[in-house]
């Protein structure tokens, strides 16, 4: 189901010099707020709880989601080279299957990670909360990597899409509308969170047993339909 | 012994008809894919190579499926014709990538950069490569697991003469050695130089096949119009349409020049000249009026 190579490919891509670039920025600026309010407003469980879900969880991880999820596989079938992955006897799913590990570790690493040392920066991990966020980042990034790598694999335009889901779906609507909120990856991975960090600072939208049937549901089904979508890719020619 | 057996195969985008009911086989050997550009050749090879669904009709390699068949890549090796080939790895580092995605190792990645005599710059970032040098390490990844078949598409495209020629001779033993070898290109004397066998496709359609020379004499005996300027046209226009290689001749006045058909291109382009020098003609100018290539293969599919 995995292969080293098709894994060391996607690395290399993925950690390019831009979108490592790109890549750090977010982890970077989240590092910088978290210092700069600890720096100004001291220790506080509830300000923490703000910086790590509004700014954390809300934007950071759907976007270096999308940037990992949709780069792990977007550009190779944009530019063609992915000729030389299909080319091969290799099983259809076990790409989908690779690239969703790599795009999961790589969402992991510049989400959960700096997640946490931010939580760590804004109140020392009191009350669970940086390790709760942390939690629910690393949740999502394994939803998100699916989506997104599904997304790369339908769309050419998946950056787009994804950032749209990301930023209007995931932080508008899912702070407007009550029902958007049940549906998002961000209210899953906060219920995962919550049991994490019992009592008010970390919560949800939905129970946690939804929650988790739902994040499984997503990724699998995500992951098999990237694999469908792979076995049927049609490489137009140039004419 | 490898054969591509191509059954009634038609493909179309929407309403346009890329490819129209074509049925061929390709055996062992060097086999050119001619045809202009926007013939349906890429669609084709796309098709031939697994990546792309017929819309009707079937693409096997000795019976086998082609189409959403990951195993028949065992024996296939491709060489497409987009440039994107992963320009972050060395040549070396590819070509390794490709062994490995096959099941092999550094031995076979060497023995095929070798083969195509890229060694030298193995080591060299790919995004620093000419064209050429992009083609071979293209070639050497298509070649690492010894497959029997092998499809090119426009693989000369962009490569200076000296790299043609080793390309050529790479294929030309490729094919020597029993394999399935098909090119594609638009080019009539790049076909020339490396196919005996041939298949031509205008249009979407199958318009010949078979050996070249036969091909080439239907290209050649058809109708050339030339345009001649000379010292005294209606002299010379005179004294051509009395021989039967000239079926007809315009005195363009606008132009000043005369437009001649000649019907039997041999003995008019010999006759020509002499006529000239008999009658005390001056040839000012003598040029070909519809030697492009979409002429040559529009009458190909009108014969």
């Amino acid at each position: 189901m995995y292969d080293p190579t098709v894994a060391r490919l996607t690395y290399r891509a993925l950690l390019g010099r831009r979108r490592a670039l790109i890549l750090g920025a977010l982890p970077l600026l989240l590092i910088v707020i978290a210092v700069a309010v600890r720096a100004l407003t001291g220790a506080d469980d509830q300000t923490a709880a703000d910086v790590l879900g509004g700014f954390a969880l809300a934007t950071m991880v759907p976007i270096i989601g999308v940037i990992a999820g949709t780069g792990a596989i977007g550009p190779e079938i944009d530019d063609g080279s992915v000729v030389y992955l299909l080319s091969k006897p290799l099983k259809r799913p076990t790409i989908i299957f690779t690239k969703l590990i790599v795009a999961i570790a790589v969402t992991m690493v510049f989400s959960a990670l700096p997640t946490l040392i931010a939580g760590l920066i804004l109140n020392g991990n009191g009350q669970q909360i940086a390790v709760a966020y942390t939690v629910a980042a690393l949740v999502s990034s394994i939803a998100y990597s699916a989506l997104f790598l599904l997304l790369g694999t339908v769309s050419r335009h998946a950056v787009v899409f994804g950032l749209v889901y990301a930023l209007v779906w995931e932080a508008l609507f899912g702070s407007l509308v009550p029902g958007a909120r049940t549906l998002s990856v961000q209210q899953w991975s906060l219920a995962v969170a919550h049991k994490v960090a019992g009592g008010n600072l970390v919560t949800s939208e939905v129970g946690l047993t939804t929650a988790t049937v739902l994040l499984v549901a997503v990724t699998a089904l995500a992951t098999w339909y990237a694999g469908q979508k792979l076995r049927a890719l049609t490489l137009a020619g140039e004419e | 012994m490898t054969t591509l057996s191509i059954d009634h195969v038609s493909r179309w985008f929407g309403n346009v008809v890329a490819v129209n009911d074509i049925t061929m086989t390709i055996g062992p050997g060097v086999t050119g894919l001619l045809g202009p550009n926007g013939a349906g050749k890429s669609t084709l090879i796309n098709m031939m190579g697994g990546f792309l669904a017929p819309s009707t009709g079937t693409v096997t390699l000795d019976g086998q499926p082609v189409w959403r068949n990951e195993e028949i890549y065992r024996h296939i090796g491709i060489v497409p014709e987009r440039e994107a080939m992963y320009d972050f790895l060395t040549g070396r580092e590819f070509v390794v990538a490709n062994a490995e995605l096959h099941g092999l190792g550094d031995k076979a990645a060497q023995r095929a950069l070798a083969t195509v005599e890229m060694e030298y710059a193995q080591d060299r970032k790919i995004s620093t490569y000419s064209k050429g040098m992009r083609q071979r390490v293209k070639m050497a990844s298509a070649l690492v697991h010894d497959p029997s078949l092998l499809l090119l598409d426009e693989p000369f495209n962009g490569m200076d003469p000296r790299q043609r020629m080793q390309l050529m001779d790479l294929l030309r033993r490729m094919g020597d050695e029993g394999r399935t070898v098909l090119f594609s290109s638009h080019i009539l004397e790049e076909v020339e130089q490396l196919a005996r066998h041939i298949e031509v496709v205008v249009a979407g359609r199958h318009a010949a096949s078979g050996d070249f020379r036969r091909i080439r004499r239907l290209m050649t005996d058809r109708p050339h119009r030339y345009l001649v300027r000379s010292s005294d046209d209606r002299a010379l226009a005179a004294a051509l349409i009395a021989d039967p290689s000239t079926s007809g001749i315009e005195v363009d006045v606008t132009e000043g020049a005369l437009r001649i058909q000649a019907v039997d291109f041999g003995r008019f382009t010999a006759l020509l000249p002499k006529v000239a020098r008999d009658h005390g003609i001056r040839l000012l100018t003598v040029s070909p009026s519809d030697e492009s290539l979409e002429s040559v293969f529009s009458y190909l599919v009108a014969a």
